[in-house]
């Protein structure tokens, strides 16, 4: 396995500075990432719509009973912001995006730049 | 004269169908109805969807008073009979009036039976029987109301569904150990109990309630095993009592209810009884479907049509909560000799089924979380059909060729509504002879469907099937999240004082919404409160976040406003400016006489907004984007009338607030119409003297010319109708609907009967809310000073990638 156990985590910025069921987008090396607060938790996705590339932190947070999807901003695919699969449209054969780890240690967002454990183990 | 005087006691469901049942066979009756209710007759089985909120009460009016008009029929409303002088014969109304009768229908139907309980009498407790006690039940419930239903049974459940609906924290308290206990062994009732759960509606069984408590308010109620819960709101649903109080003053013969024969005939022969209020070979009533038999029945007898009596009727029983499938016909006794019982249970789905058969023949059914063959289930309790042959199918149906139900396969005689006994062949019928196109028109020829309702889809099915030009009723729900339509959410948002998009999807929809329906609700809740609400800015789009229109490669688009499409030298140069300093890829002049930056980052927006030092155009916003003018009589030599000056002002009053989808307006100062005016959401055209106004004009995808909303003499009564049908537009269009797809839908004589030629106080009341949303709103650009979090910057990691 070449994942990268040790990778410390990345502290991003301030969590209220992402207001609650919106995203926003940072640049991390050669990467956007879109970072979302849930209310509860917070997530984080590749910043790119698999279709055309859209600003997904720019969408809206949604669910039609498939998860907690966002709804990209140019042609409303939704992307599962949990898994990074698209939901719409349906149908195999989308790329999907990355998902990340992210946490949130006193009031302080929490990155690490390798592709989230559950997905490279499934 | 040989018309028969003929009176009905009683202006429901079971009077009503009953006397319809009358009118067919042609008889001279001279009839009148005597209501308590101050309404026409409406479907009481419904009530339980108005409460919770599926329908409206119009919804459910079965007669409107044009059907009483049109049978020559006297409609005594809010007039009780307090006494039947069988002497005489006459009954003398609550308002002293004395009315003769030859024959006389009592039809007084049942009351809510409300067990002695200590502390009843309190306010807060509530019975639930009619439209008021609804509309009563409605105006209390709400978000922090705790709800306590007394009773679980259909209506009680029904009753806490609803409440539940509205907000409130529901618990059903129940005496016997299973819900529905006379319609459910109890597998299914702790079925539907594992259902109601689910939605949230807590479940006590075994509970017999011993006092309300709390000081003149209920606060909770208290029960004989000493426990006790919290209640602000009580509903007692323990069963109907016939109300025969007055035909037992009057001397007629009455046990439980009035007693009548297999005919509807009581123990005086020129006196029937109906409906809830009877007693038939020791049974009363309290579903539908053997009401309406009787009905039929006593029809036939009175009129000297005589045929089979009233056997009992039906015994289906439906629980009518969108999603919970709870059916229950027949007899249910499996300890009766010679009974089969033949189950089937799925507790991870939530479905379970019972037949009980005699002889191969059925006899009951119970059926929870799937009842999608109920109707399968009353034919062959209807016919006694021997089942030897269909053993094999008794719970689920044989696949048919095309894998789904097929209509075609059904009997003409088998029953479609179990509720008003229409057959498959009279339906079929009635298309033919009536060319019945809908099912609005379905129900009103035939009664198909206007009891429960369960049978809707079938009636739809068949009516696609024969009917050639069928048409689907038009009723859209905003989306799957929010499963209600835009004008129920409406009077939702207002009725239950909803001022966030949240509020509404955590309690009417699935708590995170979607594309589609957060943006709508941001905009019901914006126009309901008048800009008085809650904002939340992660339901709208993009676009409306940031005030720029996202473009295909994630950059955004500025069109700075001006108004009535005349700007200035000095607003030029910094246009140009900021065009440089910000290396916008292109200036576009647009179709609405302004200039469009292209291509600008999302962190450059406040301070090129600040650079420009002028106001929104709301060039990317669901609301006012222009007027478009000409030069009109300011300059022009054909002009009649100060184009450009009432373009501008009425931009000034109309700009800042939203509107259900864009709005483009354009003002011209004569008929050549050089700004296009006929083709705009409103349109001003100057003529010499006067003003044209015009409203639901297109030029988009299709081309439609505005319809005149009015002709006025003077500029301020123009400017002033156009806010009149703007603000109109506002309240009652749906989101996403523009202009000329609202117009068309309600035709402009509703437009203007509703707008410039409404009453005073409603014209007052559009300028006043008009008025109240102008003060809130403010030209958004001017964010840059008090930008919410991170609104355009990018965030900056703290730490960085090493």
């Amino acid at each position: 396995m070449s994942q990268p156990k040790e990778l410390p985590w990345l502290r991003i910025t301030r969590a209220d500075s992402i207001p609650a069921r919106e995203g926003r987008s940072v640049r991390l090396g050669g990467m956007e990432i879109a970072i979302f607060n849930l209310g509860e938790r917070f997530v984080a996705i590749e910043n790119a719509c698999p279709h055309r590339g859209g600003p997904l932190a720019d969408g809206i947070v949604s669910s039609q009973g498939d998860g907690v999807t966002v709804t990209c901003p140019l042609h409303n695919w939704r992307i599962s912001i949990e898994d990074g699969d698209v939901r719409k449209p349906s149908g195999k054969g989308h790329a999907c995006v990355r998902t990340f780890d992210v946490k949130v240690e006193n009031g302080i967002i929490l990155f690490r730049p390798a592709p989230r454990v559950s997905e490279t183990a499934a | 004269m040989n018309t028969t005087r003929l009176v009905v006691i009683g202006n429901g469901m079971a009077g009503v169908a009953c006397v319809e049942q009358i009118l067919k066979h042609n008889a001279a009756f001279d009839i009148t109805i005597f209501g308590d209710e101050t309404h026409v007759n409406y479907n009481r089985i419904l009530l339980s969807s108005v409460l919770a909120g599926e329908k409206d009460f119009d919804d459910i009016v079965l007669n409107d008073i044009d059907w009483y008009r049109k049978h020559g029929i006297r409609a005594r409303l809010g007039v009780r009979v307090e006494a039947i002088d069988r002497t005489a014969k006459t009954v003398r109304g609550s308002d002293g009036s004395l009315t003769p009768y030859d024959k006389l229908i009592i039809a007084t139907g049942s009351s809510a039976f409300v067990p002695p309980i200590e502390g009843r009498n309190k306010a807060g407790v509530f019975v639930f029987r009619t439209l008021d006690d609804t509309r009563q039940l409605i105006e209390f419930a709400g978000p922090g109301i705790k709800a306590a239903v007394i009773g679980g049974g259909l209506l009680g459940l029904e009753a806490a569904r609803g409440l539940q609906v509205r907000g409130c924290d529901v618990s059903v308290v129940h005496l016997a150990g299973h819900l529905m206990e006379r319609q459910l062994d109890p597998t299914g009732g702790s079925y539907l109990e594992a259902y109601m759960r689910n939605l949230g509606v807590a479940v006590l069984t075994n509970k017999a309630t011993k006092a309300m408590l709390g000081n003149g308010h209920v606060q909770g109620l208290h029960f004989a095993d000493g426990s006790a819960i919290d209640a602000n709101l009580v509903v007692v649903a323990a069963g109907i009592r016939p109300n025969a109080q007055l035909a037992k003053e009057a001397g007629l013969a009455v046990n439980r209810g009035i007693v009548v024969s297999d005919h509807m005939e009581t123990s005086d022969p020129d006196v029937y009884a109906v409906g809830e209020c009877t007693e038939h070979r020791g049974e009363v009533f309290g579903l539908v479907a053997p009401l309406l038999e009787q009905g039929k029945v006593l029809a036939a007898a009175i009129t000297g049509n005589k045929g089979p009596g009233f056997n009992g009727g039906s015994t289906v029983a439906r629980l009518k909560i969108m999603g919970a499938d709870v059916f229950s016909a027949g007899d249910l006794d499996e300890t009766k000799p010679h009974t089969e019982v033949v189950k089937f249970e799925d507790p991870a789905l939530g479905i379970y089924k019972k037949l009980l058969l005699r002889h191969n023949r059925l006899v009951g059914v119970i059926l929870v979380g799937d009842a999608s063959d109920d109707h399968r289930y009353v034919e062959w309790l209807r016919s006694a059909t021997d089942l030897t042959a269909q053993r094999r199918h008794l719970l689920t149906p044989p696949p048919s060729p095309d894998g789904g139900f097929d209509v075609a396969q059904m009997p003409d005689s088998e029953t479609v509504c179990g509720c008003t006994g229409v057959s498959k062949g009279e339906i079929i019928q009635a298309v033919h002879t009536h060319g019945i196109q809908t099912m609005a028109q379905l129900k009103d020829r035939t009664r198909a469907s206007t009891g429960c309702g369960s049978c809707g889809t079938l009636c739809q099915k068949l009516l696609k099937a024969v009917a050639p030009e069928f048409e689907e009723d038009k009723v859209k729900v905003l989306c799957d999240c929010v499963p209600f339509t835009q004008d129920k959410l409406r009077d939702i948002i207002r009725s239950q004082k909803l001022k966030s998009v949240q509020a509404v999807l955590d309690i009417y929809g699935n708590s995170i919404g979607c594309e589609i329906c957060k943006p709508a609700i941001s905009y019901l809740v914006d126009v309901v409160w008048c800009g008085d609400h809650k904002e939340d800015r992660s339901a709208r789009y993009i676009n409306d976040r940031v005030h720029a229109n996202i473009q295909n490669d994630g950059t955004f688009s500025v069109v700075p406003r001006m108004r009535g499409g005349v700007t200035t030298p000095a607003e030029l140069r910094r246009i140009a400016d900021a065009a440089e300093k910000y290396n916008v890829r292109m200036v576009k002049v647009t179709g609405s006489q302004r200039i469009d930056l292209l291509g600008v980052k999302k962190e450059d927006l406040p301070r090129i907004w600040a650079d420009l030092d002028m106001p929104s155009g709301q060039a990317y916003a669901k609301g006012l984007r222009m007027v478009k003018t000409c030069v009109g009589n300011t300059f022009c030599r054909f002009g009649t009338q100060n184009s450009i000056d009432t373009g501008i002002e009425i931009e000034r009053r109309l700009e800042n607030l939203y509107t259900p989808h864009k709005t483009k307006l354009g003002v011209v100062g004569c008929p050549r119409n050089c700004a296009e005016a006929t083709v705009k959401d409103i349109g001003l055209i100057g003529q010499d003297g006067n003003w044209q106004v015009v409203v639901g004009g297109a030029a988009g995808k299709g081309v439609r010319k505005a319809d005149l909303l009015i002709t006025v003499e003077t500029t301020e009564e123009a400017i002033q109708a156009t806010e009149l049908f703007f603000q109109y537009y506002r309240e009652n269009a749906n989101y996403l609907e523009r202009t000329y797809d609202f117009v068309e839908r309600l035709g402009i004589d509703k437009v203007r009967r509703d707008t410039v030629y409404a009453t005073a106080e409603v014209r007052q009341g559009l300028l006043d809310r008009l008025a109240r949303s102008k003060t809130r709103s403010s030209d958004a650009w001017l964010e840059r000073n008090d930008p919410r979090p991170t609104q355009f910057v990018q965030i900056q990691p703290l730490d960085n990638w090493s």
